[in-house]
C-alpha cells in the first residue's frame, strides 16, 4: 500500500511539474497550449541524444535539454501564437493542436518510430527502503524535484519583480500594460518557463518509464492538463495538488480497481469534482457581468 | 561471379525440388520470350505490400517492405523472363487507411499481396479482397480470424494458437517450470490468441498458472504485473507480447529484484536491437521463434548479409517474414508453370491469379523453403505448417537450445 | 422586417446545401455506375459521407450552440458498436432492413449516452466544458475497449473487462471482442444510405437552425444571461442541441462501422474527435456549406498525398497551422486580401488588354 502511495506521489509530481506548464500558460496567455506534451517529448529527446551519442554527462544533458525546450517554448509562442492574441479561443486551441502535430511528426522524421531506451541513471543505485515499502530512487527524486520546483515557483511570482509582472498580466491585461510592463515579454518568460519545466518532466518520466518515442508526452500532456483543470487551472498550488491527487489515483486504482480501466477512473473522478467545484479545487470562480 | 553463385543457390534451395528450378536459372540464358509448354514461369507480376509505413508502428511495416524487396531484387536477377514490379503502400496500422491502400493498389492493377503486415488492418482488408477475389499471403498477420472463412488469404507466419501449444509443450517438456505467470497485451490479438491457446495447453500439461495479468498498448508502467507474479511466487514468466513492452517488464523484474525465467515467442525477437537498452536484462531469455538472424545456414546468412548491406541493420522477424512472402508466391508461380506447361503472367487479372495460387497453395505436394522455416506448408484454412526454433539469449546473442 | 429578410437568407443557403449534396451524390453515382472513378476514390465515399454528417453534427453544438466539444468520437463509437450489435443479432432480416434498423438503435442509443452525458457536461462553462468532453470521450473509448459481446441462439450476452463472463453456448459467436474490437460481421453500408443518412442530417439540422428553438439556442451562445431573463431555459435548449447532435453522430458511426469488416475502439480516439473539429474550424464556425466541404476535401487530401510518406502528415499540420494564422490574425488576413485585389485588379487589367 505505502509502496503504491509513493509512487502514486512521484507520477503525481511528474504530472504536476507539466501540468505548471500548462497551468501557468493559462493563466497568463488564457490559452489551452496543447503542444505541451510534445515539448516534454522534444526535450526527453534532447537529452537522450546529448547522453546516448555525445557523451554528455547527465547533469549537463539536463541543462542542454532545458535550454532546448526553453528556445522551443518561445520560438512557438512568437511564430504559432503571438498573432492570434486577438483571435478566438477556439482558433488558438486549433493552431496549438496544429503545433502538436507538427512537433510529433518531425520527430517520427527524424527519430523515427521505434520507442529508444531511455538510460536509467540511477541503475546502480539500490532501490530504496521506507517504512517496509521499496521504491525506486527515481521515485524519490521526482517527488524532491517537484517539491523544489513548488517553492522556487512561489517565490519567484511573490517575491521578484518579474514574477509580479506575471501575477498582474494574469489578473487584468489591459491594466497591466497601463502599468507599464511588457505584457509580450512577460508571455514569453512564462512560456520559457514552462517548457523548462517540460524538459525536466521529461527527463523524470523517461528515467521512471524507461521507454522514448514520438508520443511520449500525449498521454501524459492530457493527463496533467487534466490535473491542471483538477486543481483549478490558472493556479500554481493548484496544478501541484491537482498532479499528486491524479497521479495517486491512478495508481492505486491500476493497483486495486483494474489496471484496465484506470483511465476511465482517472477521468471519471475528475468529472465528479467539477461537477461539485467547477472551477477546480482552488480555481477562483468567475463572476459573469451583465 | 558472385552474382552467379547467389542466383545458382537461390535456385537450388529456395526453391522446392519438384518443379523446373534448375531450368529456371539456365533459363537465365534464354531469348525474352519463353515458350509456353515448356513449364516455364514469364511475364512481369505486380505485388502490392500494405502495412505501415509511418506512424507508430512504421517499424514493422518497414522491416517487411525491406525484406520482400530484397527477394523481389533476387528473383528478378535470376531470369529476365520473370519479374515482380513491387508497390509498397502505407497504411499507418489503421484498418480504415489499409481499405484505402488496398483501394490504391487496385488502381495499379495490383495481381496479388504480401500483406498486410499488422492483425487488425489485415481482417478489414481480407474482407474486401475476399470479395474482389485477390490473393493475400500476409507476412505477419497471425490471427486466425485472419483467414478464418477467407480460402484467398494465407499466413506466411504461425498462426497465433500454434506458438501458443508450442510454447507450452517445449517449457513442459523441457520441465522449466511449475508456476507459470503470463501477462499479455489483451488489446493485442497477437498476444491475446497465443496467450489462450498456452493457457489451455498448460492446463492440459499440468503446468499451473499462477498469475494472469493484462496490459494494453498505452502501459508504460508494468509495476503491477510484474508484482503479481512475484507474489505468486512464479517460476516462469510467459511473455507473450512485442519486444517493446517485453523490454519494460525485464527492467522492472530487475528493478525489485525479481529473477524468474522468462519465455516469449517470435514477438520477442528485437529486444536486443532496441536503442540504447540494457542487454544484460535480457540474459537467460527464452523464445520461440521461426527466425533468427545469428543462424548458420546458407538462406538466412545470404539474407542477413544482404539485408545489413542495402540497410545497414540486421533483419528482423518482419523482415524475413517479407522475404519469405515473395519467395513464396514466386515458388507457387513457379509450382504451376511446371506442372501447368508454363505460365505467363501478365496482363493476367487479379482473380485469374487468385484462382491459381489457392490452388497451389492448397495442393498438398507444395511447399515452399525460406528463412523463416523450410519445407512450408499450407493447409485448407490458410494456416502454415513449420518447425518453430527455442532460442536463449547469452552474452547478449541467440543460442540454440 | 429584418426578421424576414434574415429568414429567406437563411433559406436560401438552406437551399444550397440540399442542393450540394444532390450534386455530390449525382455525380459520384453516376462515376461510380460508368465506372469512371478509381477505386481509392469509390473505396472512400462512404467514409467521406460520414466525415461530413459528423462534421455537421459537431457544428451544432460548436457553431450553433457555441460550447466546444472534444469528445465528439465517442458518440460516433457509440454508433459504430451499436450497429454492429443490432444488425448482428438481427438474424432472417433482408440487409437494408437491419441497416435501417441498426442505423436507428444507433441514433437512439447515442442519444440517450449523449442526453446522460449532457446532464454533468452542460452545466459547465468554456474551457471546463471542453475538459470534461474529452474525458467523457476517453471514458468510452476506455469503456467499449474493454467490453465483449457474444451472440449466441439465445440471444445477445454482454460482459465486462473479460469475454470469459459471456457464458454463451458453444456454437456463439464473439461480436465484440474487447480491445481487438468487432470483426467478422457483414458490410451493409451503401454509398446511396450514406447520402440518405446526410440529407435527413441536413434537414433536422437546418430546420432546428430557423426554427423558434433555434433562435434560442444562438440566443444563449451570444448572451447567456440575456436570453435567460427573457425566460430562455439555458440548460433545456443546449441539452437538446447536444442530444441531437450526440444521435447525429451515432449514425454517422453506425454507417462508418457497416462500410468496413471490422472496427477499433481505438479508431474513436483524441485524435479522431480532433480531426472532426479541425473539419468544423476550417469549414467556418456556424457554417454548415463550410463543414460539408471541409470534411470532403480534408478525408481526401491525405490520400492524395501518399507519395510524400512521412512528410504527409508535417504538410497537413503546416498548413493547418498556416491556415488558422492567416484567417485569425487582422494584418495578415489583410495583406492577403490586398495581394488577392492587386492579383484581381492585374487579372481584370490584363484581360482588357487582350
Amino acid at each position: 500500500m505505502l509502496t503504491h502511495l509513493i509512487n502514486g506521489i512521484s507520477l503525481g509530481s511528474i504530472y504536476a511539474i507539466i501540468a505548471l506548464g500548462y497551468t501557468m500558460v493559462y493563466g497568463i496567455a488564457k490559452m489551452l497550449n496543447f503542444a505541451h506534451g510534445d515539448v516534454i517529448m522534444v526535450g526527453s529527446y534532447a537529452s537522450f541524444c546529448f547522453m546516448m551519442y555525445k557523451n554528455v554527462p547527465v547533469p549537463l544533458a539536463l541543462l542542454l535539454s532545458i535550454v532546448i525546450c526553453t528556445v522551443l517554448g518561445i520560438t512557438i509562442e512568437r511564430l504559432a501564437y503571438k498573432p492570434l492574441r486577438s483571435a478566438t479561443s477556439l482558433a488558438v486551441l486549433i493552431t496549438a493542436i496544429g503545433m502538436s502535430y507538427f512537433l510529433q511528426n518531425l520527430a517520427l522524421i527524424i527519430w523515427k518510430a521505434d520507442p529508444k531506451w531511455y538510460p536509467d541513471i540511477f541503475k546502480d543505485t539500490a532501490a530504496i527502503e521506507i517504512g517496509g515499502a521499496v521504491v525506486k530512487p527515481v521515485a524519490i527524486v521526482s517527488i524532491l524535484v517537484n517539491l523544489l520546483i513548488m517553492i522556487t515557483l512561489t517565490l519567484f511570482t511573490n517575491r521578484t519583480r518579474m514574477g509580479k509582472a506575471m501575477r498582474a498580466v494574469s489578473e487584468d491585461k489591459g491594466a497591466a500594460t497601463l502599468m507599464g510592463i511588457n505584457v509580450n515579454s512577460t508571455i514569453s518568460i512564462t512560456f520559457a518557463i514552462g517548457s523548462g519545466l517540460a524538459a525536466i518532466a521529461g527527463f523524470l518520466l523517461c528515467t521512471t518509464y524507461s521507454r522514448l518515442e514520438p508520443t511520449t508526452g500525449s498521454m501524459p500532456g492530457i493527463k496533467a492538463f487534466t490535473a491542471a483543470v483538477f486543481g483549478g487551472i490558472g493556479s500554481i498550488p493548484g496544478a501541484m495538488i491537482g498532479g499528486i491527487l491524479l497521479g495517486i489515483i491512478e495508481i492505486l486504482a491500476r493497483a486495486y480497481l483494474s489496471s484496465e480501466l484506470a483511465d476511465a477512473i482517472v477521468f471519471g473522478v475528475l468529472i465528479i469534482v467539477l461537477l461539485f467545484k467547477p472551477n477546480g479545487l482552488l480555481g477562483k470562480k468567475i463572476r459573469e457581468k451583465v | 561471379m558472385k552474382k552467379k553463385l547467389l542466383s545458382l543457390l537461390m535456385a537450388g534451395s529456395l526453391v522446392m525440388a519438384m518443379t523446373a528450378c534448375g531450368g529456371t536459372a539456365e533459363a537465365g540464358g534464354n531469348s525474352g520470350s519463353a515458350a509456353a509448354g515448356n513449364g516455364q514461369l514469364t511475364g512481369t507480376l505486380k505485388l502490392g505490400v500494405i502495412g505501415p509505413l509511418t506512424g507508430g508502428a512504421a517499424i514493422y511495416g518497414n522491416a517487411v517492405v525491406n525484406g520482400t524487396s530484397i527477394a523481389v531484387d533476387e528473383i528478378n536477377a535470376i531470369s529476365s523472363d520473370f519479374q515482380i514490379e513491387l508497390n509498397a503502400q502505407d497504411d499507418e496500422h489503421d484498418p480504415e487507411k489499409s481499405v484505402n491502400a488496398y483501394h490504391q493498389l487496385q488502381d495499379w492493377n495490383v495481381q496479388a499481396i504480401a500483406g498486410t503486415v499488422t492483425t487488425k488492418p489485415c481482417l478489414a482488408v481480407s474482407a474486401e479482397a475476399n470479395s474482389d477475389r485477390v490473393f493475400m499471403l500476409t507476412p505477419s498477420a497471425s490471427a486466425t480470424t485472419v483467414t478464418e472463412g477467407k480460402d484467398n488469404v494465407f499466413q506466411l507466419c504461425f498462426a497465433d494458437p500454434n506458438q501458443g501449444s508450442a510454447s507450452a509443450q517445449y517449457i513442459a517438456d523441457k520441465k522449466l517450470a511449475t508456476k507459470v505467470a503470463i501477462i499479455y497485451n489483451n488489446g493485442d490479438a497477437y498476444s491475446t490468441g497465443i496467450y489462450q491457446t498456452f493457457k489451455a495447453k498448460a492446463e492440459e500439461l499440468g503446468l499451473s498458472i499462477v498469475s494472469e495479468t493484462t496490459f494494453t498498448d498505452e502501459t508504460t508502467d508494468f509495476s503491477v504485473q510484474v508484482g503479481d507474479a512475484q507474489k505468486n511466487g512464479a517460476d516462469l514468466v510467459f511473455l507473450p507480447i512485442y519486444y517493446t513492452p517485453a523490454s519494460l517488464i525485464l527492467q522492472q523484474a530487475s528493478s525489485i529484484g525479481y529473477a524468474p525465467k522468462f519465455f516469449g515467442v517470435d514477438g520477442m525477437d528485437g529486444i536486443l536491437t532496441i536503442e540504447g537498452f540494457d542487454t544484460s536484462l535480457a540474459e537467460g531469455v527464452m523464445l520461440l521463434t521461426p527466425f533468427s538472424a545469428d543462424a548458420s545456414d546458407d538462406l538466412t546468412k545470404n539474407f542477413v548479409t544482404k539485408f545489413n548491406e542495402k540497410y545497414g541493420e540486421v533483419p528482423s522477424q518482419f523482415a524475413a517474414d517479407g522475404y519469405d512472402c515473395a519467395y513464396a508466391i514466386y515458388s507457387a508461380l513457379q509450382f504451376y508453370a511446371a506442372k501447368n506447361g508454363g505460365l505467363d503472367v501478365t496482363g493476367m487479372t487479379a482473380e485469374e491469379l487468385c484462382d491459381i495460387l489457392i490452388s497451389v497453395f492448397t495442393d498438398a505436394s507444395f511447399s515452399a523453403d525460406g528463412v523463416t522455416g523450410l519445407g512450408m506448408r499450407w493447409d485448407k484454412n490458410g494456416q502454415v505448417n513449420k518447425e518453430p526454433k527455442a532460442v536463449v539469449i547469452q552474452n547478449g546473442v541467440y543460442v540454440g537450445m | 422586417m429584418t426578421s424576414i429578410k434574415k429568414a429567406s437568407v437563411n433559406s436560401k443557403k438552406a437551399f444550397l446545401n440540399y442542393a450540394l449534396v444532390i450534386v455530390f451524390y449525382v455525380v459520384f453515382q453516376t462515376l461510380v455506375s460508368t465506372k469512371h472513378i478509381t477505386n481509392s476514390l469509390k473505396g472512400q465515399l462512404i467514409p467521406i459521407t460520414c466525415y461530413m454528417i459528423m462534421a455537421i453534427s459537431l457544428n451544432l453544438v460548436v457553431g450553433i450552440s457555441g460550447e466546444l466539444s472534444l469528445g465528439h468520437a465517442g458518440f460516433m463509437s457509440i454508433g459504430a458498436f451499436t450497429s454492429v450489435i443490432v444488425t448482428s443479432a438481427l438474424t432472417g432480416l433482408p440487409g437494408i432492413a437491419k441497416l435501417v434498423v441498426g442505423i436507428i438503435v444507433a441514433t437512439v442509443i447515442a442519444a440517450i449516452a449523449g442526453f446522460l452525458i449532457g446532464i454533468p457536461v452542460l452545466r459547465l462553462n468554456g474551457d471546463y466544458l471542453a475538459i470534461v468532453t474529452l474525458a467523457f470521450g476517453e471514458i468510452i473509448r476506455n469503456i467499449i475497449t474493454n467490453l465483449y459481446v457474444g451472440i449466441d441462439g439465445k440471444g445477445v450476452h454482454f460482459s465486462f473487462l473479460s469475454p470469459d463472463g459471456l457464458g454463451m453456448e458453444a456454437t456463439g459467436k464473439i461480436v465484440v471482442n474487447g480491445p481487438q474490437g468487432a470483426l467478422g460481421y457483414t458490410k451493409l453500408a451503401t454509398f446511396t444510405a450514406a447520402v440518405v443518412l446526410l440529407f435527413i442530417v441536413l434537414i433536422v439540422v437546418q430546420n432546428l437552425v430557423n426554427s423558434r428553438t433555434g433562435r434560442a439556442i444562438m440566443a444563449i451562445r451570444d448572451n447567456r444571461i440575456a436570453a435567460e431573463s427573457m425566460g430562455i431555459s439555458p440548460m433545456k435548449y443546449k441539452m437538446l442541441a447536444f442530444t441531437v447532435s450526440a444521435a447525429m453522430a451515432g449514425a454517422a458511426g453506425a454507417v462508418y462501422a457497416l462500410n468496413y469488416s471490422m472496427i477499433d475502439p481505438k479508431k474513436f480516439d483524441f485524435n479522431t474527435s480532433i480531426l472532426i473539429l479541425v473539419f468544423v474550424v476550417l469549414g467556418g464556425i456556424g457554417n454548415l456549406t463550410g463543414s460539408i466541404i471541409a470534411a470532403g476535401v480534408l478525408v481526401v487530401l491525405p490520400e492524395l498525398l501518399r507519395k510524400f510518406g512521412d512528410y504527409r502528415m508535417l504538410t497537413y499540420a503546416v498548413v493547418l497551422i498556416f491556415v488558422m494564422l492567416v484567417t485569425n490574425n487582422e494584418k495578415l488576413k489583410g495583406r492577403i486580401d490586398t495581394f488577392f485585389k492587386k492579383l484581381r485588379m492585374k487579372i481584370s487589367k490584363g484581360g482588357r488588354k487582350k
